[in-house]
């Protein structure tokens, strides 16, 4: 066992986890994130898509003990109370039917909003490949995007 | 926080047809939601699965002992701890008297099928410490011959799958004389057509939680079917139906691959009662790419008989269907449904159908979104391309020519459907327009006549399916084992307010926002103040389901005829509130008057509180306006649509891109414009998938390759274009008018993609790429027909041959044996 000390949507935990735990395992059943799911098991899909240290990273490819010191930001943490512009968009322009890749998708957009807050149609798909969603065929993603980054997210 | 709610601002109109923003939304955007996977019970212990390594063995020993001793381990079980309790999972649609359905024990006690089948499964107190234990389980195996090709699976010398042989069913439908319609026939077109197999994919894995107390069982499940998966566990355990719950919580996703009755949730349900504590299940997605039902799998032999002038005389088809290892829920059914829509919007003299079922050593088959209407309309649509190529004919005039005509619905088919409506003119003339179709055609000659590396190709698909599953009598004809109604439940509460429960089980769909319009307009009750509930058995006790774009043309109308009863029983009521007669009442939404004293009136939110307070409703009257229907509808529904896809091949890669691509859909009325188009979007990435990326790809040894989404390729979004999407509308014969969405941009897309590929390369003498038409394959196309060099093709050809004995065909690319041309 492993003593790690991460900060969780600005909360701070201290926990013995086994060296070979999962963050995203971590962050579902140790802190109870539950808003993070895991949709595959070779960092293919991305809905465990997490904000750690400003940065996305799959936390299913990271280990608990990787994330010690760090500051992790779920999708429960994104928003400042009320809903995150992203997340409003998300609603506005139907990007979700059934929300499984959601979580993941909207954290990979902050974090591709915070590195090009204008991103063009082909900038935004070639931004989100490594983020699969099965039931929007992206169009409606594509639309959220535009319309986040209209509002300046990245601000 | 809120969800904001509607983006327009129009004064208050009917509900229907208003683009509103999902209820749904605010927990899923917010991380609230509630999937299987997230729920912890008190002393929860977790499953882990050991599974076959082997297509086809005899499992000679299985020893767990050894598990059971390792930390943290509970139990440690083999098939034959369930011998005598687990049964055999369930094949609800029988098509053929004589059908062959083997015995499926959901944990395999003597022998193994498939890569991936269950063996033995630890009990543990974590995910981790299962999967652990999983390696000190010893499992002895004699190897079997795996059986992989259905094509050799017929042999009379293949070896077995089961005892009673490889074949499951013989299905024979046929109408008209069809050896009058190939006699002397101008034109005969002849092809095999490849429907490779897939994996549907839904981003939420599977996930089991089950719980017993005092022998009463509540199982929740990542399932599209709650209400079917209740009665299938009561038949199959024997635990009285009574006794089991079954929820289906937020479901992420299904396409037909959560319409089943599994194993792990049959297993799931006999070790929590034999331990008495709750126990999980979540599979990783490895796991499910090798154990949640595979679709499509088919080869197509078809021949279509025709004038010079472009008409259909007949058309005959012949299905190698491949079963996998078992026949699960409806596994039989799926090439069934699609005999049905095989010809499709045209008109013909003669039509035969034949499917036989065949068991490979592989994943089951079943359900995946279109179920048989996507391999019958990519047959139908690219036959008649090839039909229009050899008669050098535009390919939308050879549809016209033979298609159904406006005046002419209701029209019944050679199938014997009646389409009750249907409009192909006017959609393919949108589509033209919105397409450009004239000016790329023109763009396309003229790349042609510069011999451009980058060729220009036009795909059509003017389909039509059949959704809205469906009349319980012809799922009785069809030897189905269950009707295909629906059911719904209205409750008027004191307050005004509405709770509106389905026997539909959406996972993505937005019925929760759907419904609510309907129930809106029917009682005149704002649409925020509609609460709709689903998904559960214990709240929503009757219904059948999702599935087949089923649960609007089917549980919409069970709305409107609860509403409708609602409406009556609440007029009674205003009567003697109104101290006035039932008959010179007048209804509008929301408000009965006295006929010629509009102002004498009251609303449906008073009557509901009047008759909470019951103090003083008229003699014998019950105190409930509440409401249940169930419907069960008279006919299927059949959205149809115009598709027109423009390719670009690169020649010197084979690379494929889709340039544009046109949807014009006409799907009767529409609730919600943006659903809908959202589930048009979403339909056409998966068929523009099959044609261009996906296939489940299984070794010699019958070992699933595909096994990760590093392998088995769901595009992402920069290997998707951008849609066009316009409707236009005949009404459904219903009273709602609607007709179902959730499928048919996947039936439509495929035969459009493939079309277009084909339209490209066909000065080439191409007339077909297998597909998934990968730039691979695209380009060995072109090399083979440009003749390359001998030595090179001999070796692509035997490489082609090996692969096809595999059931990979790279490519099929105009074959000798696969040409038709002139009789």
């Amino acid at each position: 066992m492993t003593e790690v000390t991460v900060t969780v949507d600005g909360v701070k935990y201290a926990d013995n986890v086994e060296p070979r735990l999962l963050l995203v395992h971590y962050l579902r059943e140790f802190v109870g994130k539950t808003g993070t799911p895991i949709g595959c098991d070779t960092s293919n899909c991305g809905s465990c898509t997490v904000l750690m240290n400003g940065e996305s990273v799959k936390s299913c490819s990271v280990l608990a003990v990787q994330a010690d010191g760090a500051d992790i930001t779920t999708i429960q943490g994104l928003a400042n109370g009320g809903l995150h512009p992203i997340q409003q968009a998300f609603h506005e322009t139907h990007a979700l039917q059934c929300g499984y890749c959601t979580p993941g998708m909207i954290m990979a957009v902050s974090d591709l909003l915070r590195e090009n807050p204008h991103p063009s149609d082909e900038e935004i798909r070639e931004g989100l490949e490594g983020n699969l969603c099965r039931c929007t065929g992206y169009e409606n993603i594509v639309r959220a995007v535009r319309r986040a980054a209209e509002t300046g997210v990245s601000s | 926080m809120t969800a904001q709610t509607d983006e327009t601002q129009a004064a208050p109109t009917l509900e229907f047809g208003r683009a509103r923003l999902r209820k749904e939304d605010e927990r899923l955007i917010t991380g609230q939601t509630n999937w299987t996977d997230n729920l912890q019970l008190p002393g929860m212990l977790h499953i882990a699965f050991l599974r076959s390594p082997f297509a086809h063995a005899r499992i000679t020993s299985v020893d767990v002992s050894a598990a059971r001793n390792e930390p943290g381990v509970i139990a440690a079980y083999s098939g034959a701890d369930f011998a005598d309790e687990q049964g055999s999972l369930p094949c609800a649609w029988p098509v053929t008297p004589d059908i062959v359905i083997p015995a499926h024990p959901p944990m395999a006690t003597e022998e193994v099928r498939y890569v991936g089948e269950a063996v033995a499964c630890v009990v543990a107190r974590d995910r981790y410490a299962a999967a652990d234990a999983l390696a000190a389980i010893e499992v002895d195996y004699e190897e079997l011959p795996p059986v992989l090709d259905m094509r050799e699976a017929i042999k009379p010398d293949s070896p077995k799958v089961h005892e009673a042989g490889n074949q499951s069913f013989d299905f024979v439908f046929a109408n008209g004389d069809v050896d009058a319609a190939f006699r002397d026939a101008p034109v005969v077109i002849e092809r095999v057509y490849r429907q490779q197999r897939l994996i549907p994919s839904a981003m939420e894995p599977r996930a089991v939680v089950c719980s017993c107390v005092g022998g009463e069982f509540t199982l929740w499940s990542a399932t599209q079917i709650p209400h079917v998966l209740r009665v299938m566990l009561a038949l199959v355990t024997g635990i009285p139906e009574q006794n089991i719950r079954v929820i289906a919580p937020d479901v992420g996703g299904g396409f037909g691959s959560k319409l089943q009755v599994t194993a792990e949730e049959v297993l799931a349900v006999l070790i929590a009662r034999k331990l008495g504590r709750p126990v999980k299940w979540t599979e990783s997605r490895s796991e499910g790419n090798m154990t949640v039902h595979h679709g499509r799998d088919q080869w197509q032999t078809l021949r279509m008989a025709a004038d010079r002038d472009g008409r259909i005389r007949g058309f005959e088809v012949d299905l190698l269907a491949d079963m996998g290892a078992y026949l699960m829920l409806v596994t039989p059914g799926i090439p069934i449904l699609g005999a049905l829509i095989f010809p499709a919007i045209y008109k013909m003299d003669a039509y035969s159908f034949r499917c036989r079922g065949i068991f490979t050593t592989k994943m089951p088959t079943d359900a995946y979104r279109g179920a048989g209407r996507p391999e019958a309309t990519f047959a139908v649509e690219r036959m008649v391309d090839e039909l229009a190529a050899e008669l050098g004919l535009d390919p939308l005039q050879v549809r016209e020519r033979n298609w159904i005509k406006p005046e002419e619905f209701p029209f019944t088919t050679i199938a014997g459907l009646t389409y009750d409506s249907g409009n192909y003119e006017a959609a393919t003339a949108r589509a033209r327009e919105l397409f450009d179709y004239d000016g790329l055609r023109e763009e396309q000659e003229l790349r042609r006549a510069n011999n451009d590396p980058v060729q220009l190709g036009i795909g059509i698909s003017t389909f039509t399916e059949m959704c809205g599953l469906a009349p319980s009598r012809v799922l009785g004809s069809l030897a189905y084992g269950a009707g295909g109604w629906e059911h719904a439940s209205i409750r008027m509460l004191p307050t005004g307010k509405v709770e509106v429960v389905t026997g539909t089980s959406a996972h993505g769909q937005g019925h929760e926002t759907a419904w609510s319009q309907i129930v809106a307009d029917q009682l005149g009750v704002p649409f925020e103040d509609i609460r709709v509930l689903h998904g559960d058995t214990q709240i929503s006790p009757k219904g059948m389901d999702t599935y087949g774009s089923r649960s609007l043309a089917v549980g919409g109308m069970a709305l409107v005829s609860a509403c409708d009863k609602v409406v009556e029983k609440a007029k009674v009521i205003a009567a003697g509130l109104l101290e006035a007669s039932a008959d010179d009442l007048e209804w509008a939404p929301g408000r009965f008057s006295v006929r010629g004293d509009p102002d004498k009136g009251v609303t449906i939110a008073e009557i509901a509180l009047a008759t909470f307070a019951a103090h003083n409703l008229p003699d014998g009257v019950e105190p409930s306006i509440d409401a249940d229907a169930t419907y069960d509808p008279d006919n299927f529904s059949f959205p149809h649509g115009t598709h027109l896809c423009a390719t670009e091949i690169d020649t010197e890669t084979g690379f494929v891109k889709i340039r544009s691509y046109v949807a014009v859909d006409d799907i009767g009325t529409v609730v919600n414009p943006t659903i809908v188009d959202g589930q048009v979007h979403g339909g056409l990435a998966q068929g523009i998938a099959q044609a261009l990326y996906e296939e489940a790809v299984y070794d010699d040894a019958g070992n699933l390759i595909t096994t990760t989404l590093a392998d088995y390729l769901i595009p992402s979004a920069s290997d998707l274009p951008s849609y066009v999407t316009d409707r236009t509308e005949s009404r459904a014969a219903n009273r709602l008018g609607v007709k179902g969405v959730g499928e048919a941009g996947t039936i439509a897309s495929t035969p459009a993609v493939v079309n277009a590929i084909v339209d490209a390369l066909r000065p080439l003498g191409i007339q077909d790429v297998t597909m998934p038409c990968t730039p691979e394959r695209v380009w060995r196309a072109i090399q083979d027909a440009r003749g390359a060099d001998q030595a090179s093709a001999a070796e692509q050809h035997a490489a082609r041959q090996s692969d096809q004995t595999q059931g990979n065909s790279p490519q099929g690319v105009g074959t000798p044996d696969q040409t038709g041309g002139a009789a």
